[in-house]
């Protein structure tokens, strides 16, 4: 199964959930936010967000900027 | 809904006069010195017994300010009377209930017969006075009122008795522009001293009148103490307060302060604190300092000499040619007077002596074409 | 000087600090500590898959003021109240610096989308600073849309130009109920001195320290130059031209005749 993630295409396994692709993304979780197709999913929910094909996953973190 | 009575909570009539008493020329001058926006620790040095030394100054700076706001024009309204039943009781006022006198509320007929006539002296504005007296002049009574006579008049102002939010948009509805309610003193503790009877002696419901009229979205609101009552400089600090904080929530409104004296004398109630004409002045002179977009505003209770002379120097609205009783304009007998008048020239005499110093007279404040 | 309250909560700064154009995180953090600042934007990125975190976000990991992030690169009110839901859970504040500039040359602020997406996330219960045009009426809208304070602008942001808004400040000062921080434009110490004796409750600065010789050294001139105009404004300026003496009294003549 493939999804967009911040624009570049990236495979898991069928079933996998948000959590599984920041893990697998190897980011360090303590700041960041991640929307699937514009819509919030909160730390909390992570392991339980299921991802499907062709979902488009935004994970932002504050950088510096005025 | 948060209101004024929250400020007031936590202000001390005490302190407040300590505060003014202890001011000195350098206050006064820094705040006549001022870049920005004056504030109320500002004001409090204006009216300020060191501020006496300082009248030509703050004389000189008022009329620069009314000049660049208000140009070289005075607004002209007329008082008319609609009833003087009254069920509280206030010490100060011939109308009040335990007063013995004849009461009258003004017919359909009667008011528009009033009307016409001071029209025909050239008036296009006019204010509407009552007494509280909810069985005879409701609500419904007021919303007529303003209905029949906004064919007659373009613009119309009432000082009524204090109405609830939704009362307020009706008039506004109707036809109204602007309400005058003063709240007579800010000193809380001697209120009721004063008045004794009736709505009126409940402090709160009077002091949140214009938090009412802000809420239902009145054009203009007008303020004011009844001078002489308790020391004017430290009421005078409240009602700014007051002022400052309607103007910041009701952005949308425009504010108006009146300064209704209790002259010594006259046979009336005899006020504790007179007022001078001297410190009437310096008290003009600070609101204009601490507000310049501030409509002033004299009734006919000053003498002719006082108001040609303040005419310019922070003073925009005068009342002219008035009576201050129901029927008054079109009877001879007035014996039903709430108070009685100093300037008692003819609303002609008034306008030519106003052009006579390079004013324009004004009759009607604005036009109400294009509000629907 | 006294301190500043937000939303209920006191700052002893009156200087924000942006943290974006620093030559690197050990300026940031020198700056940071010489102003003195309590507030520090921070703007939302996506996150670089090749790995490595911001090593200027890692700076401010021992910051113990309010992190303020920002909504910039967002063009509408819909992307900002997205972005702020994003930057609320990324950063566990409500804190919010809506800014939202369709025009990528200049960035100015679109003030119709800025009140539209204050009055939602008003709702969902941000802290909202909203960056705008220095316009009293859009200032008086925000605030009743729930702003806890206004950001307007002096000049266009990085311009360096200081209070070219100058008379609107003024007005907006006059009339608010809400902290008014002056953003944008502020070139030099001499221009938040200015803002701040004018009444401004605080001043936020970004270019003129992050690009400075010296950012620390830029960031402590910044810092004095605050406290002295606000000290100067609370302590009341003396007028700007002397009382001329009362030699004659023509205006109040009349009152000795009555
Ligand atoms: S002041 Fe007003 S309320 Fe009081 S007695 Fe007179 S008319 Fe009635």
């Amino acid at each position: 199964m493939r999804v967009i993630c911040n624009g570049s295409e990236q495979d898991l396994a069928d079933g996998a959930t948000v959590q599984n692709l920041i893990e697998q993304l190897e980011l360090e979780p303590r700041g960041l936010a991640v929307a699937v197709n514009d819509a919030l999913v909160p730390k909390t929910r992570w392991s339980l967000a299921v991802l499907f094909a062709g979902d488009r996953v935004t994970v932002i973190r504050a950088a510096q900027g005025g | 809904m948060s209101t004024f009575q929250n400020v007031l909570d936590v202000m001390d009539w005490d302190q407040i006069s300590q505060a003014i008493a202890s001011k000195t020329i350098h206050d006064v001058d820094r705040a006549l010195g001022r870049r920005s926006q004056l504030d109320v620790d500002d004001f409090m040095a204006l009216v300020s017994p060191a501020a006496t030394t300082r009248l030509e100054a703050m004389a000189s700076l008022s009329r620069e300010l009314t000049m660049r706001r208000f140009g070289k024009t005075a607004q002209l309204y007329i008082p008319i009377y609609l009833s003087n039943e009254c069920t509280n009781q206030c010490v100060y006022c011939g109308f009040s209930a335990e007063n013995e006198i004849a009461r009258k509320t003004l017919t359909a007929n009667e008011m528009i017969q009033e009307a016409e006539l001071v029209r025909s002296w050239g008036f296009e504005h006019v204010l509407l006075v009552t007494g509280e007296d909810a069985r005879q002049v409701d609500v419904d009574y007021l919303v007529s009122a303003v209905e029949l006579l906004r064919p007659i008049f373009a613009q119309i102002s009432l000082e009524v008795q204090p109405l609830s939010v939704a009362d307020y948009q009706r008039l506004l509805v109707a036809g109204a522009t602007a309400v005058y309610v003063y709240q007579e003193t800010y000193h809380q503790s001697v209120y009721k001293n004063y008045h004794k009877k009736g709505k009126k002696a409940i402090f709160d419901w009077r002091l949140e009148t214009p938090d009412r009229l802000g809420e239902a979205g009145m054009r203009k609101i007008g303020l004011g103490c009844l001078i002489g009552l308790e020391d004017w400089r430290t009421d005078s600090v409240f009602l700014a307060t007051h002022l400052r904080y309607l103007e910041k929530k009701y952005w949308r409104t425009r504010f108006s302060v009146a300064f209704p004296r209790l002259r010594p004398h006259t046979g009336e109630f005899e006020p504790k604190n007179p007022q001078s004409e001297k410190e009437l002045a310096q008290l003009i002179w600070a609101y204009r300092i601490f507000d310049p977009d501030l409509e002033l505003s004299l009734s006919t209770r000053e003498s002719a000499d006082f108001r040609d002379s303040i005419l310019g120097l922070g003073i925009t609205h005068l009342s002219a040619a008035s009576r201050t009783d129901p029927g008054g304009y079109t009877t001879t007998d007035h014996s039903l007077e709430q108070f009685s008048i100093n300037d008692d020239r003819s609303a002609n005499e008034v306008a030519q002596a106003i052009r006579a110093k390079g004013y324009e007279p004004v009759w009607k404040d604005w036009d109400a074409v294009l509000e629907s | 000087m006294k301190p500043l309250i937000i939303a209920g909560h006191s700052f002893n700064s009156r200087l924000f600090l942006g943290s974006g154009k620093f030559s690197s995180p050990q300026a940031m953090l020198d700056a940071m500590n010489a102003s003195e600042t309590e507030m520090i934007t921070v703007a939302l990125r996506r996150v670089d898959l090749q790995g490595k975190s911001d090593p200027m976000l890692e700076a401010l990991k021992n910051f113990k003021g309010q992190l303020l992030p920002n909504t910039s690169g967002v063009r509408d009110a819909k992307e900002a109240v997205f972005a702020a839901q994003m930057a609320r859970e990324a950063l566990g504040t409500r804190w919010l610096k809506l800014e939202i500039h369709p025009d990528p040359r200049w960035l100015l602020p679109d003030p119709i989308e800025t009140l539209k997406a204050c009055e939602i996330l008003a709702k969902e219960g941000f802290i909202i600073l909203p960056y705008i045009q220095a316009d009293p009426v859009l200032c008086k809208r925000l605030e009743e849309a729930g702003a806890a304070a206004v950001m307007p602008l002096g000049a266009p942001i990085g311009s360096n130009q200081g209070l070219q808004t100058r008379a609107m400040l003024e007005i907006i000062i006059a009339q608010s109920r809400v902290p008014v921080v002056v953003d944008a434009g502020i070139g030099a110490p001499s221009h938040a001195c200015e803002a701040m004796e004018m009444g401004a409750d605080a001043v936020l600065v970004n270019t003129a320290i992050a690009v400075a010789g010296s950012p620390a050294i830029m960031g402590r001139c910044f810092r004095d130059a605050v406290s002295a105009g606000r000290d100067a404004y609370e302590s009341g300026l003396p007028a700007r031209h002397a009382q001329s003496a009362e030699a004659s009294s023509p205006l109040t003549a009349f009152l000795d005749k009555l």
